[in-house]
């Protein structure tokens, strides 16, 4: 372990968490409501970002229809991110309740693949790095701090932004799920459908709801993450990082989800802390090695439920 | 499950009764089809060839994960993984103990089946979407370690080594052509194995697990021992198939692919063949195969009428929207598979012209 470099490590690895842990928060928020593991959020995620992108007019040879500040072409990917989640569940997910977890994840996972070419065919397949930023990428603040390398440390001012973001989003959802009639109605539903029913809640729709709501939450995401490295079909591959999140926080936990987020940006960023290349070059996989601990140990995560079948 | 038989059509012995090819004429179907398969380097373009074989063990993975998917009910997405696994140590058993490819391609699988088992032991915890995150990690770690770990042996960062062409006595192996009738051969042969296991006391396990795990349990079947065995199976199958790719690309290693899309692959040609069928991975690694060129050809000929701006994007979307739709209409419309259409093509057949 370099020592230096660990108080950065953790800093970055606490920023970049808080996205990761935002993430997924959207696949817990599907899999709370209707059970569905949505293997598509990250692809999702990726088209939330090419649609913010394309709405806020960046493209090159100046084909956009439109040219919004960057505040409405957020929203307005969100009314398109709605619309998606609702159209994706209506025309995938319905038809399929009922039906054992290998076809419902089979169903995310060619959903995955049909987004993905959607997207390289109506955006193209380089990767756009021109995403608007409210900072320039470069601009950092230094917070001197002794033990630390170079006695600071350097905080990306986008980073930074993009982690309060992320956890105001968080925390959104989460007051939305206490808070709100339909927030309710949607915690009501992944309790027991019947009894959801019984007291009057259009079950189906509530579903619709949680999938657009998902939707939204990819979009901001996706946003978030193209600030840091731009808006590329490679974005999609975030999800997978974000599962071992969602299992060590707990698969049916709004605040385990951010907690996981935060532990697996930790472990990437504590391991490219290390002096040893061999373990440096392992942090792309820390997250997995991580999964497959909490799958052994502790497979319903910190927060989840024990409803687990052991077998 | 017992097969729906026409009236007067009954076994008179017990070998009768074993046997997969009962009738006459499918014994013509059959030998036609592998002699067509055989002799295609003399009547097909060596396109055709490239992609028979291509299909050709793809069948096998495929075949391996019917086992596991299929009749034992485990998600499995690390598939591509362990081929990547069987490859890699057929390749490195011809280059440093010098024994002939045929000799490598079983202890190739062996190889991938016990690197199987390793990620098969979270199924001893853990079920349904839980284990199919393990063997995502599995599909994860094995090529990272084949471009981080050993690496003079796996190629490090280059992520690919040579494999060697198959020969007996002074007869390479070195072109398509010659190499279809090995992959044919062992084709058959997993064939007879994998249609046997499902028959077998492993097999009719597998299918107890997949059905009611409690039940079996309580029948009898160690849950524990069965899903490890269906995982080893599942990692052998993929093992030998990543083997006959390794040597008919005489490559081996993660820039050649084995992606996760590719375990995602080859779990939709399962689906869309038939699950826990033995004549879905056929159908559906056909299917998928054929349809993914088709795919290409139309995304090249669109690029073509297009402006070049465009060009880009049509090679290579169409690809992935097409398998996302059909793999859609199938789940949606057809969740037996090809195979289950197959059956009714032929009950509708026999029954002609009264369709009831």
């Amino acid at each position: 372990m370099n020592w230096e470099l660990v108080p950065q490590a953790i800093v970055t690895g606490i920023l970049k968490g808080g996205v990761i842990g935002l993430i997924a928060l959207g696949v817990v928020l599907i899999y709370k409501s209707s059970e569905v593991f949505n293997f598509a959020q990250g692809h999702l995620l990726m088209f939330g970002a090419y649609i913010t992108w394309w709405f806020a007019g960046a493209h090159e040879d100046g084909s956009e229809l439109f040219n919004l500040p960057l505040g409405l072409a957020v929203v307005a990917a969100f009314g398109v991110a709605i619309l998606i989640g609702f159209i994706i569940e209506r025309l995938t997910l319905r038809p399929m309740s009922g039906q054992p977890v290998l076809s419902i994840v089979l169903m995310t996972l060619g959903l995955a693949q049909l987004i993905e070419g959607l997207t390289s065919i109506m955006f193209g397949v380089q990767p756009r790095s021109n995403f608007p930023t409210p900072f320039p990428p470069t601009e950092t603040f230094k917070i001197p701090f002794e033990p630390a390398f170079n006695e600071t440390i350097y905080l990306k001012k986008t980073l930074v932004a993009v982690f309060i973001v992320a956890i105001i989003a968080t925390g959104l959802v989460i007051l939305y799920f206490r808070k709100s009639r339909a927030g309710l109605s949607m915690r009501a539903t992944a309790e027991d459908h019947e009894l959801a029913r019984s007291v009057g809640i259009n079950v189906p729709r509530i579903f619709g709801m949680s999938w657009a709501l998902a939707g939204v939450v990819a979009t901001a995401g996706g946003v978030l993450l193209a600030m840091l490295s731009g808006a590329s079909l490679t974005l999609s591959t975030v999800v997978l990082i974000t599962f071992p999140a969602i299992l060590l926080g707990g698969l049916d936990s709004l605040p385990g989800a951010i907690v996981g987020g935060i532990a697996v940006g930790l472990s990437q960023e504590l391991v490219s802390a290390s002096k040893l290349i061999e373990v440096r070059n392992a942090s792309a996989i820390a997250p997995y090695v991580l999964l497959l601990i909490v799958l052994l140990i502790r497979p319903e995560g910190l927060f989840g439920q024990k409803r687990i079948e052991r077998i | 499950m017992a097969v729906m038989r026409p009236s007067g059509d009954f076994d008179r012995s017990y070998q009768q009764d074993l046997s997969f090819i009962r009738k006459p004429w499918q014994w013509v179907f059959l030998l036609g089809a592998i002699a067509a398969v055989a002799t295609s380097p003399y009547w097909a373009t060596p396109y055709i060839v490239i992609t028979i074989n291509r299909i050709g063990y793809t069948i096998i993975a495929v075949q391996g994960l019917n086992i596991l998917t299929g009749y034992t009910g485990q998600i499995s997405l690390g598939q591509a993984a362990f081929m990547l696994v069987g490859g890699y140590v057929s390749a490195l058993t011809v280059e440093y103990l010098g024994l002939s490819v045929f000799v490598a391609i079983p202890i190739a699988a062996l190889g991938a089946g016990l690197v199987g088992l390793i990620f098969g032991l979270p199924s001893l915890r853990v079920k349904g979407f839980y284990l199919a995150m393990a063997t995502l990690a599995a599909q994860f770690i094995i090529p990272w370690l084949t471009r981080h770990t050993f690496k003079e042996y796996l190629g490090g960062s280059d992520g690919i080594i040579s494999a060697a062409v198959p020969r007996i006595g002074s007869y390479e192996f070195n072109e398509p052509s010659r190499y279809l009738h090995i992959t044919l051969v062992v084709l058959i042969i997993t064939t007879i194995i994998a249609a046997n296991i499902s028959r077998s006391r492993a097999g009719r396990a597998f299918v107890a697990i997949r059905d009611n795990d409690l039940a079996a349990e309580v029948l009898g079947v160690n849950p524990f021992g069965y899903k490890l065995r269906a995982f080893f199976l599942a990692a052998v199958f993929a093992g030998v198939a990543g083997a006959l790719r390794a040597h008919s690309q005489r490559a081996i290693g993660t820039e050649l692919g084995y992606t996760l899309t590719e375990s995602i692959f080859f779990l939709g040609m399962l689906v869309i063949g038939g699950l826990g069928t033995n004549i879905g991975p056929f159908l559906g690694t056909t299917f998928v195969v054929l349809m993914q060129d088709l795919s290409n050809a139309v995304g090249s000929g669109l690029a073509g009428a297009l402006p070049a701006a465009m060009t880009d994007r049509m090679l290579t979307s169409f690809r992935p929207i097409l398998f996302g739709v059909v793999l859609a209409l199938f789940l949606i419309f057809e969740p037996r598979g090809l195979a289950h259409r197959w059956r009714l093509f032929k009950a509708a057949w026999r029954l002609r012209p009264f369709s009831h």
